[in-house]
This record gives structure tokens, C-alpha cells and sequence, in this order.
């Protein structure tokens, strides 16, 4: 069997993936993308544990987290449909009213 | 097996996720992350919970990724691809925080010995009644109350993305 800590390591990876995509790039739909692929590095390190210690709460909450990232998905998708709407574009340099 | 499985599949998630946020194509970004999910899929397989593995095909490969497709596909993103240079030096020190985090982390995953309790459920026990039997049981059961709550936060979300979508209101 391989050992927990590499599907850890795994997600961990998958993570700091999705961080620096969020950093780099300027589209805001991939920004988001990037915030899905951390979501799912969660989910990844919950099932690793669930299996680890022969227990179905993290499988559990990982159907937890999936329906609030597809809740999050859906109201985000609908924020940038609606930005692109009123500005244009999409490329959060331009969307920086808010920024202090 | 189980580890050549492993390996083969943490390999190309690596590979495509690097590609979500190399590709400049935001169609060819979530294509790639569509490749990732799929992989996961298959190691949520090999972790025991098929139940989970559908789900991720079905609402992330499926539903979630398609609406991102449709929202790239709707919205004229083309003179958008040409406006990602620039930030240089943000992009330093962004990857050189990324990289000393990972390391980190990595780093403490390595050397801790992960210790707990054993849960009820061992692979053998849940698969003599399968897998989305035990969590069914155990979302109407034990799980109820967030079960009813997250059928709320969606109905919710829908509204939410009705109204925010709509041109008037």
C-alpha cells in the first residue's frame, strides 16, 4: 500500500500549484480554476486521511466541501459574468476598485 | 501495482495542474484541470471511496468544469490572452513563497508519524455492504442536519447566480 504521508505530499504539491496560479496569473476565470484545484487538494488530503484511519467522516466531508465548491463556482462564475458585463474584461488588473 | 497506479496518476496531475497555470489559453487551462479531476478520480479509487470517485467525475469533471466552458465560451476572451505578461517581480516572489511553503510542508508531512484512533469502518467491513451504502447511512443518519443545511446553501447559490447573472433585475 502506499504510505499516507505520499498522498500528502501529493496534495500539498497540488496546492501550492493552485496558490501560485492564483499569484501569477491575471485572468480571472483561471484564478478561479486555481482556486478549484485547491479545493481539491483538501479533498485529497481528507480522503487520504479517511483511508488512513479507517474512517468515512472524511469522505463524508469531502462530499461536504464539493457541494460548496460547486455553490461557489456557480455564484463566482455568475460575479464574473456580471463584471464582465459592466467592465469589459476580465483581467483582475483592470478590477481594482476595491483594492486598497 | 497499486504504487506503479499511484505514481502514474500523481505524476500527470502534477503535469496538467502545472499546465492549468502555464497554458495561456483559458480553454486549454480548463481541459487540462478536466485531465487533473480524472486523475483524482482515480485516486480516490485506489483510497477505497468509489462513492467519492463517481461524484468527482460526475460534479467536477462534469457539471462544474462544463459550466466554466460555457462562461469562457460566452464572454470574448481573446484580446485577454495577450494582457498576462508583466509582474515580474511579483512572479519572483510568488514562486519563491510557494516553493519555501512546499517545502515546508512537505518537510513536516515527512517526518511526523501520523498516529489516531482507528475509525469503524476498515475497506473490509465497508465492502461487504459497499461503499455508498455506509455513507448514505451515514449522511441521513449522523450527517442530517448539515445534509439539510447544504441543500439550502444550493438553493441559495442558485438564486445567487440567477440574480447576478440577469442583466436587470
Amino acid at each position: 500500500m502506499v504510505p499516507t504521508a505520499h498522498y500528502l505530499i501529493l496534495s500539498v504539491i497540488l496546492f501550492f500549484i493552485g496558490v501560485l496560479g492564483v499569484f501569477v496569473r491575471r485572468n480571472a476565470i483561471v484564478i478561479f480554476m486555481c482556486i478549484e484545484l485547491m479545493f481539491n487538494s483538501a479533498n485529497l488530503a481528507f480522503i487520504a486521511f479517511a483511508r488512513h484511519l479507517d474512517s468515512m467522516d472524511g469522505q463524508i466531508f469531502v462530499f461536504f466541501v464539493m457541494t460548496v465548491a460547486a455553490a461557489e463556482a456557480a455564484v463566482g462564475l455568475g460575479i464574473i459574468i456580471a463584471l464582465y458585463r459592466n467592465r469589459e474584461t476580465v483581467n483582475v488588473d483592470d478590477i481594482n476598485l476595491m483594492k486598497w | 501495482m497499486e504504487g506503479l497506479l499511484f505514481y502514474g496518476l500523481a505524476a500527470i496531475m502534477v503535469i496538467s495542474s502545472c499546465m492549468v497555470i502555464l497554458r495561456k489559453n483559458p480553454v486549454h487551462s480548463a481541459l487540462f484541470l478536466v485531465l487533473t479531476f480524472f486523475c483524482l478520480a482515480g485516486l480516490y479509487l485506489l483510497l477505497q471511496a468509489q462513492f467519492i470517485a463517481a461524484v468527482q467525475i460526475i460534479v467536477y469533471a462534469g457539471a462544474i468544469m462544463v459550466l466554466f466552458i460555457f462562461v469562457i465560451m460566452l464572454l470574448n476572451l481573446d484580446n485577454e490572452v495577450a494582457s498576462e505578461s508583466g509582474h515580474g517581480v511579483q512572479k519572483f516572489w510568488a514562486m519563491l513563497l510557494c516553493i519555501v511553503l512546499a517545502v515546508s510542508f512537505v518537510s513536516i508531512m515527512t517526518a511526523r508519524v501520523f498516529t489516531g484512533e482507528k475509525g469503524d469502518f476498515p475497506p473490509g467491513v465497508v465492502n461487504t455492504v459497499g461503499n455508498s451504502e455506509v455513507i448514505g447511512k451515514l449522511l441521513f443518519t449522523e450527517y442530517l442536519l448539515p445534509f439539510e443545511i447544504a441543500s439550502v446553501l444550493l438553493l441559495a447559490a442558485i438564486l445567487g447566480a440567477i440574480i447576478l447573472a440577469k442583466k436587470k433585475l
